[in-house]
């Protein structure tokens, strides 16, 4: 077994790409300083201290929230396509996953900027809703419009891993369901949902960790009065260059994902090796 | 037949709304106007305008060029780990699988701000090579993870008795191994390619001397407003792709059928 061997320049790879800097952003986010100037770092707790005020963790608090409610409506909105497409005949199947696919081909950016011309003041959707006779309605620059965004960004990754799970799904446990009397509903509630849990946790990971750390979708949709705890984290690093409060903005970032995770792999009780559910 | 009407007209609004932003870019790439949610008449002065842009075809050119490196050095890279991995032992193979999914994982803002830290910790010039090298970080995962489950179906005594008669180590891969999980590396590669070419956080952050590409072109645009010229570039993208895809369907089914499948 010498073939072990081809992996060990990925081995110094990650070491030097994905652990070191993640050390690194460790140490900046104990330490403050001159960020340009290592020489000047000294242990400090402040960079924690001066994020556990209101503030801040407003900030944090509508990230998780807006997050979290967008994940659900991925959910609500997903998982009955997903549903629709595994009952589909293979042809027609495959073609519906493609088109799953087919829109993040174009540049992801651009795709939500283009909500702007649809959510505009002059926008198509105020076009329709002053056609019939109602007062044009604010649908940029809000709370509601990066949730649209995030939404419209994600759905896919909600719909791909509970679509994966659900044709996997034997018939013959659905049949004998029937056969033992269940109805439609209790086919679905006992044996069908229990059975994509798997694909419903993979897809609300998928969800939530882009969500929640987004700054791209708030920056395009929510104008620049609005923030959100990735937008703090690219303004510490791009423009105000305090990398120490940055880093440590990412680390309870990564922190508030960690314990997702966990929350979610206690409902994933058959997690498979390997991974890659989306594709 | 009144359920069956319901799942189509859901099937087709939630479509509708996946790709109504696309309609709304292609419509506006033919508009007569600069601004947008006035239409001011059909025109192709856009796509005209483009092949005169010359800051635009520079980012083009960039997100192509960073695109098709990091996707090819990132399969050979990858392939080579993910045999390597598959054949380590059972601790350290757990450690270098979880340590590979922590990009994944990961925000993208978090690994960005992390290799930017890194790089500057080694004094490195942004630039293209900082781009490159982060692009190749966060596909490289991505192709191991779709290289592994091909080696998994692989029958593993095959590279064992290639060896046994006489191949070296060498040979038993390039002759053995890498043709059996062909399909996995392609698909690897693939998925490199297109995240490396769609990929805005992890360039904003480590790009420097004037390299940009299209996404940080689009996201500096945005806020004095998008040049129409994008949407043209875009439209032709994504019209070049759908038909990339459609020849490729035809292809695998002619192949199907020529099999006799």
């Amino acid at each position: 077994m010498k073939m072990k061997k081809v992996a060990y320049p990925y081995i110094l790879w990650m070491a030097i790409f994905i652990v070191i800097p993640l050390f690194l952003i460790l140490y900046f986010a104990f330490t403050t300083g001159d960020s340009q100037n290592f020489a000047t770092f000294q242990f400090s707790l402040d960079n924690f201290k001066r994020f556990f005020t209101p503030t801040y963790l407003k900030v944090l608090g509508r990230s998780v929230n807006l997050a979290f409610i967008s994940t659900i409506i991925c959910l609500i909105l997903g998982y009955p396509l997903a549903y629709i497409i595994s009952k589909a005949e293979p042809r027609k199947r495959n073609m519906m996953v493609l088109m799953l696919v087919i829109p993040m081909w174009m540049n992801f950016l651009l795709r939500t900027y283009a909500w702007l011309t649809l959510l505009g003041r002059n926008g198509f959707i105020n076009f329709v809703i002053t056609k019939i006779g109602f007062k044009p309605l604010e649908l940029i620059y809000n709370d509601k419009a990066v949730l649209l965004g995030m939404v419209y960004n994600f759905l896919p990754f909600m719909v791909l891993p509970i679509y994966t799970v659900l044709i996997k799904i034997e018939k013959s446990l659905i049949e004998a369901a029937e056969d033992l009397g269940a109805n439609k509903i209790e086919v679905f509630s006992k044996v069908v949902l229990p059975l994509s849990m798997p694909g419903i946790i993979t897809g609300i990971t998928m969800v939530f960790i882009p969500a929640v750390s987004t700054f791209v979708i708030s920056a395009l949709l929510g104008g620049n009065k609005y923030n959100l705890i990735g937008n703090l984290v690219e303004q510490q690093f791009r423009w105000t260059g305090d990398w120490h409060f940055g880093s440590s903005m990412s680390i309870i970032l990564m922190i508030f994902i960690l314990i997702t995770m966990a929350l979610t792999s206690k409902f994933d009780k058959e997690k498979e090796g390997g991974g890659g559910g989306l594709w | 037949m009144v359920s069956r009407g319901l799942k189509r007209l859901y099937t087709f609004l939630i479509f509708l709304f996946l790709y109504a932003p696309i309609i709304v870019l292609i419509v506006f790439s033919f508009n007569n106007s600069k601004s947008r949610g006035v239409w001011a008449g059909f025109t192709f002065k856009w796509y005209i305008e483009l092949f005169k842009d010359a800051e635009i075809l520079k980012a083009l050119y960039y997100t192509l060029l960073v695109a098709v490196l990091s996707a090819l050095i990132s399969t050979v890279l990858g392939t080579f780990a993910a045999i390597g991995i598959y054949n380590m032992p059972g601790l350290s193979k757990k450690i270098t699988l979880n340590l590979n999914y922590l990009p994944v994982l990961n925000p993208d803002i978090v690994t960005a701000v992390s290799l930017m830290a890194l790089f500057r910790f080694f004094k490195m010039e942004f630039g293209l090579a900082t781009m490159l090298l982060s692009h190749i970080v966060f596909c490289t995962p991505y192709v191991i993870l779709s290289v592994l489950p091909k080696l998994k179906q692989m029958n593993k005594h095959l590279a064992e008795a290639a060896m046994d008669l006489g191949a070296t180590p060498f040979y038993a891969l390039r002759k053995v191994i890498i043709p059996e999980i062909m399909p996995g590396i392609i698909t690897g590669c693939l998925m490199a390619f297109t995240l490396s070419i769609d990929d805005f956080v992890i360039s904003f952050f480590n790009t420097g001397n004037n390299v940009s590409n299209l996404s940080i072109e689009i996201f500096s645009m945005s806020r004095r407003g998008i040049n129409p010229v994008i949407n043209a570039l875009s439209t032709l993208m994504f019209v070049s792709l759908i038909i990339l895809l459609l020849i490729i369907n035809k292809r695998t089914e002619k192949n199907e059928i020529e099999r006799g499948v």
